[in-house]
């Protein structure tokens, strides 16, 4: 039902996720935000479990701030990822685990951009695109074949409304709208919210 | 008199004193000074910085320390036990931004460390920490405020105080110059701040360290150069008030 995407450019990454807070059948919220910001230049998409996903992203959050106090400095995207993998991991084999997907963007001064994803068997893989939910198994194969790793941020975008259109033309699942948001050296940006008024229909 | 109560700190002394919390308000007077100013729309932290050995790396020595992003504390005492404090509060600042969703008062943060202090105060086998602590900040509703703690465990509000060596002197500085109008811009609160280190540090500029907080905005370090200005403000300021005193003196 919940849909996260993230794809990786040469400086920069590109996160969108759709914004229904549901409760069994019925859509309790249509503007819910499940973008956490860990740092100033970090973001966690997540979803799962109603009440994990907030719980384990917020200590999470705090967690990463807290790093910030004590050292000075912030935490990298792949030092958070590897955090937060490891917080995942312990959890899970405690007798009480969190059922959470999530989709870690960052932007390293260093190292540039990256994109990690992460499940709730508390794998991790750093991609170049990656997608969280059942719409992933239909947008997975569009960003196979038009993703190129020098993309623009206007391609990225363009991509993105590829992935969301293929959704509304097979998805039998409406998810009337996405939350947009770009990470760059300068930090994390809002951008238009998908669908458009004027996007172009099958 | 003192020698066979001051063994265990949680035995009280005849005439009703805990002699290691008051030893350890004297650890406290050979630290270093500090001081603290709250002005109308920043708080000032200053401290003197103890001059490093020559192969020493002068940056490792911070004694202004970020609690969180809109409280900041500066300490006189044992460095070692202030760690440790610090370390304590940053931690209760997260821990308080995640279960209440709202950042800390710095009253709420100034409890939470004195009722930490106050609990090595009156426990088994363990000792008073060595520290008194300025700590500033800005409230959620952009109210400064500046808090005093000691090694009791007690914790006072203050328009503007000192701890640490010669702490008496600049309290002295302060009562006498601390006025409204003395604080009225930031560059006059920070000023104030350098004037009241000076009297008691040695070398001027070069032996203080400056932090501020504005409202709204993160802690920041003042410069070694910006310090040195100020400093040189100062001293030209008070030549010319010596001047006019002079002629004052000769009509």
């Amino acid at each position: 039902m919940e849909y996260l995407i993230g794809i990786q450019g040469p400086d920069f990454v590109l996160v969108a996720a759709d914004t229904v807070a549901a409760s069994s059948i019925i859509q309790m919220k249509h503007d819910y935000d499940k973008m956490f910001k860990l740092s100033e230049k970090i973001l966690l998409l997540c979803v799962g479990e109603a009440g994990d996903t907030v719980q384990f992203a917020e200590y999470i959050q705090k967690n990463v701030q807290l790093y910030k106090m004590r050292n000075g400095y912030e935490l990298s995207p792949a030092a958070a990822a590897n955090f937060t993998r490891k917080n995942l991991a312990d959890y899970l084999r405690s007798r009480t685990p969190y059922h959470v997907n999530l989709l870690l963007a960052g932007y390293d001064e260093h190292d540039g951009p990256a994109l990690y994803y992460m499940d709730y068997l508390s794998s991790l893989a750093k991609a170049p695109f990656a997608a969280h939910g059942y719409g992933a198994f239909l947008t997975l194969s569009i960003l196979d074949r038009y993703y190129k790793p020098e993309l623009t941020r206007e391609e990225a975008v363009e991509l993105l409304k590829k992935c969301v259109d293929e959704l509304n033309k097979r998805f039998i699942l409406n998810l009337p709208a996405f939350n947009v948001r770009l990470i760059d050296k300068h930090g994390i940006k809002d951008l238009e919210k998908l669908p458009l008024a004027t996007t172009s229909t099958s | 008199m003192a020698a066979r109560y001051d063994r265990a700190i949680t035995v009280f002394s005849p005439d009703g004193h805990l002699f290691q919390v008051e030893y350890a308000q004297e650890a406290v007077k050979k630290g270093s000074t500090a001081v603290g100013i709250r002005g109308k729309d920043i708080v000032v932290l200053g401290v003197e910085k103890k001059s490093v050995a020559k192969l020493q790396e002068e940056r490792t020595v911070r004694k202004i320390c970020a609690l969180d992003e809109h409280v900041c504390m500066a300490f006189a005492g044992l460095t070692a036990d202030a760690r440790i404090v610090i370390n304590r509060a940053r931690v209760e600042c997260q821990s308080h931004r995640l279960t209440v969703e709202d950042p800390v008062t710095v009253e709420y943060i100034t409890r939470y460390i004195a009722t930490l202090k106050q609990r090595y105060t009156q426990s088994n086998g363990r000792r008073p920490f060595g520290i008194s602590a300025l700590i500033v900040g800005f409230d959620y509703d952009g109210t400064p405020r500046l808090y005093q703690t000691d090694p009791s465990g007690t914790y006072h509000a203050w328009k503007s105080n000192a701890i640490g060596r010669s702490a008496k002197t600049v309290r002295e500085f302060l009562e006498k110059n601390y006025t409204e109008e003395a604080i009225a811009t930031d560059n006059d609160a920070i000023k104030l701040a350098i004037k009241a280190l000076l009297e008691v540090v040695q070398s001027g500029g070069k032996n203080i360290e400056l932090a501020v907080i504005r409202r709204s905005q993160p802690l920041k370090i003042l410069e070694s150069k910006e310090i040195e200005t100020l400093v040189a403000e100062i001293e030209k300021e008070k030549e010319e008030e010596a001047e006019k005193k002079k002629q004052k003196k000769a009509t």
